[in-house]
Protein backbone atom coordinates (compact mmCIF):
# COMPACT_ATOMS: atom_id res chain seq x y z
CA UNK A 1 0.00 0.00 0.00
CA UNK A 2 1.21 3.30 -1.06
CA UNK A 3 2.21 6.64 1.52
CA UNK A 4 -0.66 8.39 0.19
CA UNK A 5 -3.13 5.61 1.27
CA UNK A 6 -2.26 5.94 4.42
CA UNK A 7 -1.88 9.55 4.74
CA UNK A 8 -5.62 10.17 3.10
CA UNK A 9 -6.85 7.35 5.25
CA UNK A 10 -5.63 8.95 8.55
CA UNK A 11 -6.93 12.15 7.79
CA UNK A 12 -10.57 10.05 7.03
CA UNK A 13 -10.67 8.26 10.54
CA UNK A 14 -9.19 11.75 12.28
CA UNK A 15 -11.74 13.36 11.02
CA UNK A 16 -14.24 10.85 11.95
CA UNK A 17 -12.98 10.52 15.19
CA UNK A 18 -12.79 14.73 15.60
CA UNK A 19 -16.66 14.68 14.68
CA UNK A 20 -17.46 12.30 17.61
CA UNK A 21 -15.80 13.49 19.94
CA UNK A 22 -15.24 17.73 19.60
CA UNK A 23 -17.60 19.55 21.96
CA UNK A 24 -19.17 22.48 20.12
CA UNK A 25 -21.23 20.81 17.30
CA UNK A 26 -20.04 23.54 14.79
CA UNK A 27 -16.65 21.95 15.49
CA UNK A 28 -18.16 18.65 14.67
CA UNK A 29 -19.64 19.54 11.50
CA UNK A 30 -16.32 21.18 10.07
CA UNK A 31 -14.57 17.80 11.26
CA UNK A 32 -17.37 15.30 9.22
CA UNK A 33 -16.55 17.36 6.32
CA UNK A 34 -13.00 16.91 6.30
CA UNK A 35 -14.22 12.99 6.86
CA UNK A 36 -16.55 13.23 3.64
CA UNK A 37 -13.39 14.93 1.92
CA UNK A 38 -11.31 12.25 3.08
CA UNK A 39 -13.88 9.42 1.75
CA UNK A 40 -14.06 11.60 -1.56
CA UNK A 41 -10.42 11.20 -1.71
CA UNK A 42 -10.22 7.10 -1.09
CA UNK A 43 -12.97 7.39 -3.52
CA UNK A 44 -10.71 8.80 -6.46
CA UNK A 45 -7.98 6.54 -4.83
CA UNK A 46 -10.42 3.27 -6.09
CA UNK A 47 -10.25 4.86 -9.78
CA UNK A 48 -13.79 5.50 -9.03
CA UNK A 49 -13.68 9.23 -10.33
CA UNK A 50 -17.83 9.59 -10.97
CA UNK A 51 -18.48 8.41 -7.21
CA UNK A 52 -15.81 10.57 -5.61
CA UNK A 53 -16.76 13.70 -7.19
CA UNK A 54 -20.38 12.99 -6.63
CA UNK A 55 -19.29 12.39 -3.06
CA UNK A 56 -17.87 16.10 -3.06
CA UNK A 57 -20.85 17.46 -4.21
CA UNK A 58 -23.99 15.63 -3.13
CA UNK A 59 -21.91 15.84 0.92
CA UNK A 60 -19.07 18.72 0.98
CA UNK A 61 -21.70 20.56 -0.91
CA UNK A 62 -24.92 19.37 0.32
CA UNK A 63 -25.30 17.40 3.69
CA UNK A 64 -22.57 19.28 5.25
CA UNK A 65 -24.11 22.61 4.70
CA UNK A 66 -27.76 21.24 5.99
CA UNK A 67 -26.10 19.80 8.88
CA UNK A 68 -24.85 23.43 9.47
CA UNK A 69 -27.92 25.03 8.70
CA UNK A 70 -29.48 22.37 11.22
CA UNK A 71 -27.16 23.59 13.85
CA UNK A 72 -27.66 26.96 13.39
CA UNK A 73 -31.64 26.87 13.40
CA UNK A 74 -31.19 24.93 16.59
CA UNK A 75 -29.13 26.66 18.78
CA UNK A 76 -26.62 23.58 18.82
CA UNK A 77 -23.59 26.22 19.39
CA UNK A 78 -24.44 26.61 22.64
CA UNK A 79 -23.02 23.85 24.78
CA UNK A 80 -25.41 22.21 27.13
CA UNK A 81 -24.46 22.02 30.98
CA UNK A 82 -24.95 18.58 31.71
CA UNK A 83 -22.18 17.35 29.09
CA UNK A 84 -22.34 16.15 25.27
CA UNK A 85 -22.28 12.57 25.78
CA UNK A 86 -25.05 10.10 27.09
CA UNK A 87 -25.77 8.89 30.33
CA UNK A 88 -25.58 5.43 28.80
CA UNK A 89 -21.79 6.35 26.86
CA UNK A 90 -19.75 3.33 28.32
CA UNK A 91 -22.85 0.55 26.65
CA UNK A 92 -22.49 2.41 23.30
CA UNK A 93 -18.40 2.06 23.58
CA UNK A 94 -18.50 -1.31 24.34
CA UNK A 95 -21.09 -2.09 21.69
CA UNK A 96 -18.80 -0.16 18.89
CA UNK A 97 -15.82 -1.84 20.19
CA UNK A 98 -17.09 -5.11 19.87
CA UNK A 99 -19.05 -4.38 16.16
CA UNK A 100 -15.54 -2.94 14.97
CA UNK A 101 -13.39 -5.98 16.43
CA UNK A 102 -15.82 -8.33 14.68
CA UNK A 103 -15.62 -6.77 11.37
CA UNK A 104 -11.66 -6.53 11.65
CA UNK A 105 -11.57 -10.06 12.46
CA UNK A 106 -13.95 -11.29 9.31
CA UNK A 107 -11.86 -9.33 7.49
CA UNK A 108 -8.34 -9.98 8.59
CA UNK A 109 -9.32 -13.65 8.68
CA UNK A 110 -10.93 -13.96 5.21
CA UNK A 111 -9.26 -14.89 2.05
CA UNK A 112 -10.02 -12.04 0.11
CA UNK A 113 -10.03 -14.13 -3.25
CA UNK A 114 -10.49 -10.79 -5.80
CA UNK A 115 -7.28 -10.25 -7.03
CA UNK A 116 -7.52 -7.93 -9.66
CA UNK A 117 -5.05 -5.59 -7.98
CA UNK A 118 -3.50 -4.38 -11.39
CA UNK A 119 -5.52 -3.51 -13.65
CA UNK A 120 -6.93 -0.56 -13.55
CA UNK A 121 -10.54 -0.90 -14.55
CA UNK A 122 -11.78 1.29 -17.86
CA UNK A 123 -14.56 2.53 -16.53
CA UNK A 124 -15.50 6.32 -18.08
CA UNK A 125 -18.77 8.69 -17.44
CA UNK A 126 -20.02 7.87 -20.49
CA UNK A 127 -20.62 3.87 -19.57
CA UNK A 128 -21.89 4.88 -16.61
CA UNK A 129 -24.17 7.45 -18.26
CA UNK A 130 -25.38 4.70 -20.64
CA UNK A 131 -25.67 1.99 -18.17
CA UNK A 132 -28.04 4.37 -16.04
CA UNK A 133 -30.65 5.15 -18.59
CA UNK A 134 -30.14 1.24 -19.92
CA UNK A 135 -29.49 -1.44 -17.22
CA UNK A 136 -30.57 0.85 -14.26
CA UNK A 137 -33.48 2.75 -15.34
CA UNK A 138 -35.96 1.48 -12.82
CA UNK A 139 -33.74 2.33 -9.88
CA UNK A 140 -32.40 5.76 -11.45
CA UNK A 141 -36.47 6.63 -11.43
CA UNK A 142 -37.41 5.53 -8.33
CA UNK A 143 -34.46 7.67 -6.74
CA UNK A 144 -35.51 10.40 -9.15
CA UNK A 145 -39.40 9.89 -7.15
CA UNK A 146 -37.98 9.71 -4.05
CA UNK A 147 -35.86 12.28 -4.03
CA UNK A 148 -38.85 14.55 -4.94
CA UNK A 149 -41.01 12.74 -2.33
CA UNK A 150 -38.35 13.63 0.01
CA UNK A 151 -37.53 17.28 -0.41
CA UNK A 152 -41.61 17.49 -0.09
CA UNK A 153 -41.60 15.88 2.88
CA UNK A 154 -38.55 17.21 4.60
CA UNK A 155 -40.28 21.20 3.88
CA UNK A 156 -43.43 20.09 5.16
CA UNK A 157 -42.32 18.69 8.47
CA UNK A 158 -40.17 21.14 8.82
CA UNK A 159 -42.95 24.10 8.43
CA UNK A 160 -44.18 26.08 10.60
CA UNK A 161 -46.95 24.81 13.17
CA UNK A 162 -50.25 26.71 12.73
CA UNK A 163 -51.26 27.86 15.89
CA UNK A 164 -53.44 26.25 18.34
CA UNK A 165 -52.89 23.41 16.40
CA UNK A 166 -50.86 20.64 17.23
CA UNK B 1 -2.33 -7.14 3.72
CA UNK B 2 -3.85 -6.53 0.20
CA UNK B 3 -5.14 -3.25 -0.75
CA UNK B 4 -8.85 -4.55 -0.43
CA UNK B 5 -8.35 -5.66 3.01
CA UNK B 6 -6.89 -2.17 3.61
CA UNK B 7 -9.59 -0.46 2.53
CA UNK B 8 -12.78 -2.97 4.51
CA UNK B 9 -10.51 -1.96 7.87
CA UNK B 10 -10.95 1.54 6.90
CA UNK B 11 -14.17 1.61 6.21
CA UNK B 12 -15.01 -0.85 9.12
CA UNK B 13 -12.97 1.58 11.78
CA UNK B 14 -15.36 4.19 10.42
CA UNK B 15 -18.30 2.56 10.69
CA UNK B 16 -17.27 1.86 14.51
CA UNK B 17 -16.71 5.57 14.98
CA UNK B 18 -20.05 6.84 13.41
CA UNK B 19 -21.85 3.86 15.86
CA UNK B 20 -20.02 5.13 18.41
CA UNK B 21 -21.14 8.66 17.57
CA UNK B 22 -24.53 7.63 17.05
CA UNK B 23 -24.81 5.48 20.12
CA UNK B 24 -22.81 7.99 22.56
CA UNK B 25 -23.94 11.32 21.86
CA UNK B 26 -26.52 13.20 23.17
CA UNK B 27 -27.32 15.53 20.65
CA UNK B 28 -29.89 14.36 17.55
CA UNK B 29 -27.86 16.20 14.98
CA UNK B 30 -24.42 14.40 16.10
CA UNK B 31 -26.55 11.03 15.75
CA UNK B 32 -27.55 11.96 12.27
CA UNK B 33 -23.95 12.72 11.40
CA UNK B 34 -22.86 9.21 12.97
CA UNK B 35 -25.37 8.05 10.83
CA UNK B 36 -24.10 9.32 7.59
CA UNK B 37 -20.37 8.56 8.61
CA UNK B 38 -21.93 4.68 8.90
CA UNK B 39 -23.59 4.98 5.49
CA UNK B 40 -20.52 6.54 3.80
CA UNK B 41 -18.33 3.67 5.15
CA UNK B 42 -20.79 0.87 3.63
CA UNK B 43 -19.87 3.13 0.40
CA UNK B 44 -16.56 2.62 0.32
CA UNK B 45 -17.03 -1.00 0.91
CA UNK B 46 -18.53 -0.97 -2.29
CA UNK B 47 -16.22 0.87 -4.11
CA UNK B 48 -13.21 -0.95 -3.13
CA UNK B 49 -14.87 -4.63 -3.87
CA UNK B 50 -16.30 -2.80 -7.44
CA UNK B 51 -12.70 -2.11 -7.80
CA UNK B 52 -10.69 -4.99 -7.07
CA UNK B 53 -13.79 -7.39 -8.38
CA UNK B 54 -12.89 -9.14 -11.82
CA UNK B 55 -15.31 -7.69 -13.92
CA UNK B 56 -15.45 -3.47 -13.42
CA UNK B 57 -17.36 -3.22 -16.04
CA UNK B 58 -20.02 -4.36 -14.93
CA UNK B 59 -20.48 -1.29 -12.85
CA UNK B 60 -22.77 -3.14 -10.01
CA UNK B 61 -20.57 -1.88 -7.10
CA UNK B 62 -20.24 1.47 -8.59
CA UNK B 63 -24.12 1.68 -8.67
CA UNK B 64 -25.07 1.15 -5.53
CA UNK B 65 -22.84 3.43 -3.91
CA UNK B 66 -24.10 5.95 -6.53
CA UNK B 67 -27.55 5.53 -5.60
CA UNK B 68 -26.46 4.94 -1.96
CA UNK B 69 -25.50 8.80 -2.19
CA UNK B 70 -28.86 9.71 -3.35
CA UNK B 71 -30.87 7.88 -1.02
CA UNK B 72 -28.58 9.13 1.77
CA UNK B 73 -28.90 12.83 0.73
CA UNK B 74 -32.66 12.48 0.81
CA UNK B 75 -32.65 10.61 4.55
CA UNK B 76 -30.17 14.00 6.16
CA UNK B 77 -32.52 16.20 4.13
CA UNK B 78 -35.84 14.40 5.84
CA UNK B 79 -33.71 13.52 9.43
CA UNK B 80 -32.22 17.27 9.65
CA UNK B 81 -36.36 18.44 8.76
CA UNK B 82 -37.22 16.39 11.75
CA UNK B 83 -34.81 17.48 14.25
CA UNK B 84 -35.65 21.43 13.23
CA UNK B 85 -39.62 20.58 13.98
CA UNK B 86 -38.74 18.79 17.10
CA UNK B 87 -36.58 21.56 18.26
CA UNK B 88 -39.46 23.50 17.12
CA UNK B 89 -42.15 21.43 19.68
CA UNK B 90 -39.54 20.88 22.68
CA UNK B 91 -37.01 23.45 22.60
CA UNK B 92 -34.28 20.97 22.78
CA UNK B 93 -32.23 19.03 20.56
CA UNK B 94 -30.81 16.48 23.83
CA UNK B 95 -31.93 12.80 23.03
CA UNK B 96 -32.10 11.95 27.08
CA UNK B 97 -34.93 14.46 27.50
CA UNK B 98 -36.97 13.65 24.68
CA UNK B 99 -38.43 10.64 26.68
CA UNK B 100 -42.30 11.14 25.69
CA UNK B 101 -44.17 10.27 22.61
CA UNK B 102 -47.26 12.59 23.20
CA UNK B 103 -46.05 16.73 23.86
Amino acid sequence: MSVIFYLIAALTVAGGLAAVLLKPLVHAALAVTIAFGGLALLFLLLDAQFAGFAQILVYIGAVAILIVFAILLTRGSELPKDGVFSKTWLVGLVIAAGVFSVLGWAVLASQTGLPNETAVPAVTVHDIGVALVGRYVLPLEIVALLLTAATIGAVIVAMHEKDGAQ
Amino acid sequence: MTPLAAYLLVAALLFAIGLAGALVRRNAILVLIGIELMLNSANLNFIAFWRYSPHPEALTGMMFAIFSIAVAAAEAAVGLGLVIAIYRHAQTTDLDKMNRMKG
